[in-house]
Parts: structure tokens; C-alpha cells; sequence
């Protein structure tokens, strides 16, 4: 079996948000991370490696300083890792993303893919799905649970209250909440490896069956308007627990939203 | 020269931090209070590759240098000396001189699953009338047919009673130095945990990293086969020198970590602490104290990691490594004083780590060679 796992590099908000006077992301000041729900879809792949075998690479698309999460990836124990940058990628939204993502994932094999629900910095959800149309196979996202048939893959959809169990026939397109699992750490030898093995990078002409006007800023149809970090805040959530229940439900929620 | 650290070990110290933070730190003060040797944490840590760092891959190791083991201690020793000494004593004490003196079978049978984690070592080379002295040594081993039959005992043993294997030290005869002196000759032994006549004495009530197991180790006409003999016979005492430079090395890891842990909360107690109407760090007394701490705790720092290099590249490190020891066991025996001080009244409950740091430096000023022996190793290299 063949798994190819997207996942990109994120600023770390657990040192707080930066903002450059613009009001973008302020990036170059803020540690960077794999993305959480990205992390718990490399270790979804990497489960299903022990238990069935698989051949799983990981993909990534970003500056070049991405190399350092796909690195992080091998040294879980990604097997291959692939790296699409290229300036005249930048400033991709998520329709570009996604359209840069399927021209490259087009020159490898594959059985299932495996993305992140979102990232943190983004929180669109739509890079995934996205992927899965461009190269016309299956979806199934909010993964909460994976498990391999045969051909096919049987996947726990979760909802607010409930979950669905479907099966879709592979080549499939899965994505993962960072509730699925608990991403195994890296080992130091598999951190000495990653760093003596060499990744495949890829730019605009080793993309296959793109437009160039579906790619970077000029193919990216939507416009940010303004980027604040005020947010207005929502009703909010009342629960009612005991008091023990309550700590655990807080701190869920507080790794949920990496503020902790 | 660079001091800078490479991608890759600045990837690894994240991997410990991240890991001590995680899985170690929540548990340290309860591996305090009820000495209980945290087996479940040292399960993770086989799982994630930590028992085998600088062994190499054919071995079940992870093909690291020393200076990644190291880094690994001190993480695990910033938030709990415990588990940074149950690291070391297998690594430096059991795992290093098979890898060193061990046969290819020897290799395969114990190495590889100590490295791989499956298994847990020890060392045993004190005794009560012979620690630092090791011609007090009691401890005999007599070949009779195709055993050694041990007899003796040995006490201060970390990981003691939950260790698999073990690396023994023992009396095989007498023989006559160049002054025509009897002197004892010593060899080592791989030891395994249920051999006949293999028994557990008492377990220490200790001062300070409590939970790492101490034990007493018997020996009753304790049969060892005699392809268990770890190098040449009568070579021992070399080896145990040779096999404690290492050792020193992590030694001086855990007193650095500790060090850096009782810094890193002093910094942010000072912060919130507030007396006289302002924060105590705003004093100049709590300021200048802090930046003689953070300068030793650097220099320390430099110097152990020094000595991990010069494991890497030389094949002595005998003065580095105890100067390293000296140094950083001294060290953090200060900081974690002085951080308790800055605590006040505070730091002497054990609701605060500092309290147990203060206690856990204290070892490292003593095991695998006091301060006093690290002296009488550095000046008998500068004298020679």
C-alpha cells in the first residue's frame, strides 16, 4: 500500500500570534510547527504502515525552511519526502494550494491520501477536499477513527454528536482531526537519518496537468481583504460538569486550540 | 571552533525537552514522595529509542553521538534526576563496556535488547569496603569447570532490583605488581537477573532521587557461565576506570540539567513573587544572584558537552570527563541552593521543586568518583 500524507508547516501560537503592520501573519517571527491535525495524519499512516506495511511519503508545499517538518516526518517514520516550492507558487489560496498539491501528488502512485481537516493558521478546511476533486477520487473528512479492507478504507466520520462509519474503494482521499490519535514521538536515530536523507524537491515544472492560472497569487481567487487579530467573540459555550470533569474538558480544549 | 549546535541536535534536544515535558514531568514529584521507579515512563522511553542513543544501529541502537545522549540526560534531568540517572547508569555503566569489551555473541545476546530498550542494565563494582578503593574489593570469583561461582556483595546499585542485566566486578586471584606487591586482580562479569544464587539485599533510603531504585545485589555461589567473562580476565579494574569516564559524563548531565530546572523555575518564581510592593526579581541582589547562576550553568554546560565531544573523538577523556563532573555536580549543588534561598520559606516545602532538586544535586557530587576523587584525577593527570 502506497500513502502519500500532506502536511505543511505552521506558526507555532503556543508563543502567542504576531502580526506584521499590515496585519499578516508575522511568520519569520514565530516558531514554526507540523501542523497538529497534519501530525495526527502521519501517525494514522504511520499505524496503518505497522499494521498492513505501507510505503508512506510525506508532501509538503511551502518556502524552503518547509524542509524542516518533512525532515521531522521521516524522523517519525515517513519513508520518502517531497517538497514543492517555487516563487511563482507563493501566495497561494486554498483553491492554488490545492490545484499546486494534485499536480504534484499526479507523478507518484498511491492508494490513500491523508491530510490534516485544517490548519491552524488558516482553519479553511477546504485544501483537502479540494485535492480529492482535482484528481477526481473519493473524500471522506473529520476521520476519526481508519481502518484498511482490501481495497477499501473504512473511516469513523465524526460529527457533533455522532459518527458515521463509511467505506469508500481506494485510490481515497481521508481527512484527519488531531483527535485521532496520539502522534508517536520521533527517535533520535530516526532524527540522524532524516537528516542524512535527501529530499525531492519539486517547482512549477515538475507539476503535471496544471494551468498557470490556477497557480500561486494570480491564480488565487480570493482576496483578504483585512487581517485582524481582533475577533469578535461568539456567544460562547455554557457546560455544566462536575468539577473534576470540568478540568479535564478545559484542558481538552486548551490542546485543542494549541494554547497549551 | 563552532559552539553552535547542528540542525539535528538542536531537532533532538526538542525531541527530549518535549518529552521530559510531557511524560516526565507531570510524574516527578510523585516518583519523590512514594520512591517508586517509574517503569512506565522508562517503557515510553525504550518505545521512543532513548535506551540505546549512542549505541550503534547493528547493536539496536540509534546511531547517535554522545553528545545527543547527553542532551537527552540533561532534558530529563531538568524536570526529574530520577529518570535522568536510570538513563545514564544503563547507558554509560551496562550498555558501554559490552559495546566496548564484548564479544560479537556477547553483543547480540545482551546488547541488543538493552539497546533496544527490551532489556534494563546495571553496574556493580561497590562495595562496602570498596568504592573508591577497589583493592578493598570482596567479591570473588572462582572458575570451577565451565562456570565462575561469585560470592560477595555490592551495595549503592542504581536501577538495582529492576535491572535485567548487570555488569559485575569481582576478585579472580592475586597476582604481583612490578614492586612485587600482591595485589588483587579483578574481571568483569555479565550478570543476569534470575541466575541462581542472584539475590536482592536492601533498598536504600536515599536523600535524593528517590525513585531510582538502590539496591544491595548478593551473590550465593551465584553460577555465571564462563563465556559471561566481559573481556580479559584480570583486566577488570581497567575497564571499570575506563567504563566510569563515561559514566562521569552523564553524571555531569544530570547535575547540569538539574542546575538548568531549578534556574528555569527560580526565573519565573522571582517574576511572580512580590515583596515590599514589587516582584523580587526587580531587587538587584535577586538580579545579580540569577546572572552568576546562568553564567556557571553555561559554563558547565560548555564543559560537559566538551567532554561528550572528546568521547566521540578520543580514545581518553579521562580529565575531561572528570573535570566535567567536578564541575557541573558543584554546580548545581550551588544553584539548587541558592535557588531554594530565592524561594524563601517556599522553597523549603516540597510544593516546590527546588526542595527536591536541592536533595537530588547532592548525589552527583558523590557517585561514580566524589568531587574529592575528580581532584585526585585531575591533579595526578597535571602531576604525571
Amino acid at each position: 500500500m502506497k500513502i502519500i500524507v500532506c502536511i505543511k508547516q505552521v506558526p507555532d501560537t503556543k508563543g502567542g500570534v504576531k502580526f506584521k503592520p499590515d496585519g499578516t501573519l508575522d511568520r519569520g517571527a514565530m516558531l514554526s510547527i507540523m501542523n497538529p491535525d497534519d501530525k495526527a495524519g502521519l501517525e494514522a499512516a504511520l499505524t496503518l504502515k505497522d499494521k498492513y506495511g505501507a510505503e508512506v511519503t510525506v508532501l509538503s508545499m511551502g518556502l524552503p525552511k518547509a524542509e524542516d517538518v518533512l525532515r521531522e516526518a521521516l524522523a517519525m517514520g515517513a519513508d520518502k519526502a517531497i517538497l514543492v516550492t517555487d516563487r511563482v507558487l507563493g501566495g497561494a489560496d486554498t483553491w492554488a494550494t490545492s490545484t499546486t498539491i494534485a499536480g504534484a501528488i499526479r507523478n507518484l502512485d498511491y492508494d490513500l491520501i491523508i491530510t490534516g481537516r485544517q490548519a491552524i493558521d488558516g482553519d479553511t478546511a477546504q485544501v483537502g477536499p479540494q485535492i480529492s476533486e482535482h484528481l477526481n477520487i473519493p473524500v471522506i473528512s473529520y476521520a476519526q477513527k481508519i481502518e484498511i479492507d482490501g481495497d477499501y478504507v473504512i473511516v469513523e466520520r465524526q460529527f457533533d454528536d455522532r459518527y458515521h462509519v463509511l467505506k469508500a474503494k481506494m485510490p481515497c482521499l481521508v481527512t484527519a482531526l488531531s483527535e485521532l490519535n496520539k502522534p508517536r514521538y520521533m527517535t533520535p536515530g530516526g532524527i540522524f537519518d532524516a537528516y542524512d536523507a535527501e529530499i525531492t524537491q519539486w517547482g512549477r515544472a515538475d507539476l503535471k496537468d496544471v494551468d498557470d492560472s490556477n497557480l500561486g497569487l494570480s491564480g488565487s481567487p480570493t482576496k483578504i481583504a483585512k487581517a485582524s487579530d481582533k475577533v469578535r467573540k461568539g456567544a460562547g459555550e455554557k457546560v455544566v460538569l462536575d468539577t473534576e470533569e470540568s478540568v479535564k474538558y478545559i484542558m481538552q480544549k486548551l490542546t485543542e486550540k494549541h494554547i497549551i | 571552533m563552532d559552539f553552535s549546535l547542528s540542525k539535528k541536535h538542536l531537532l533532538a534536544r526538542a525531541l527530549f525537552k518535549e518529552f521530559a515535558e510531557t511524560e516526565v514531568k507531570p510524574f516527578a514529584t510523585e516518583v519523590d514522595e512514594t520512591e517508586e521507579f517509574p517503569r512506565h515512563t522508562v517503557e515510553k522511553m525504550a518505545k521512543s529509542g532513548f535506551l540505546g542513543i549512542p549505541i550503534p544501529k547493528e547493536y539496536g541502537g540509534q546511531g547517535c553521538d554522545a553528545l545527543t545522549y547527553v542532551m537527552c540526560v540533561e532534558e530529563l534531568s531538568k524536570v526529574c534526576a530520577t529518570t535522568g540517572v536510570i538513563v545514564s547508569a544503563h547507558t554509560s555503566l551496562c550498555c558501554d563496556p559490552l559495546l566496548t569489551y564484548g564479544t560479537e555473541e556477547q553483543k547480540q545476546k545482551y546488547l541488543v535488547p538493552l539497546a533496544k530498550g527490551e532489556k534494563l542494565g546495571a553496574f556493580g563494582l561497590t562495595e562496602p569496603g570498596a568504592g573508591t578503593d577497589a583493592q578493598g574489593m570482596q567479591t570473588k570469583a572462582v572458575l570451577d569447570g565451565d562456570d565462575y561461582v561469585l560470592n560477595g556483595s555490592k551495595i549503592f546499585i542504581t536501577n538495582g532490583k529492576e535491572a535485567d542485566i548487570y555488569i559485575i566486578f569481582a576478585v579472580t586471584g592475586i597476582v604481583t605488581d612490578r614492586r612485587g606487591r600482591a595485589k588483587k586482580e579483578i574481571s568483569a562479569f555479565i550478570v543476569e537477573k534470575g541466575m541462581p544464587g542472584f539475590d536482592f539485599g536492601t533498598k536504600e533510603k536515599k536523600m535524593g532521587i528517590r525513585g531510582s531504585s538502590t539496591y544491595e545485589l548478593i551473590f550465593t555461589d551465584c553460577r555465571v557461565p564462563k563465556e559471561n567473562l566481559l573481556g580479559v580476565k584480570g583486566k577488570g579494574f581497567g575497564m571499570a576506570m575506563h567504563t566510569l569516564d563515561g559514566g562521569r559524563i552523564g553524571i555531569a548531565s544530570q547535575a547540569l540539567g538539574i542546575a538548568e530546572g531549578a534556574l528555569d523555575r527560580t526565573v519565573e518564581y522571582v517574576k511572580e513573587r512580590k515583596q515590599f510592593g514589587r516582584a523580587i526579581g526587580a531587587f538587584q541582589n535577586t538580579q545579580f544572584q540569577l546572572a552568576n547562576l546562568a553564567t556557571n550553568v553555561q559554563a558547565a554546560q560548555l564543559m560537559v558537552y566538551k567532554a561528550a565531544m572528546a568521547k566521540a573523538t578520543q580514545s581518553r577523556y579521562t580529565v575531561e570527563a572528570a573535570m566535567a563532573k567536578l564541575f557541573a555536580a558543584e554546580v548545581a549543588m550551588d544553584v539548587t541552593t541558592k535557588c531554594v534561598q530565592l524561594h524563601g520559606g517556599y522553597g523549603y516545602t516540597r510544593e516546590y521543586e527546588v526542595e527536591r532538586m536541592m536533595r537530588d544535586a547532592k548525589i552527583t557530587e558523590i557517585y561514580e568518583g566524589t568531587s574529592e576523587v575528580q581532584r585526585m584525577v585531575i591533579s595526578g593527570d597535571l602531576l604525571s
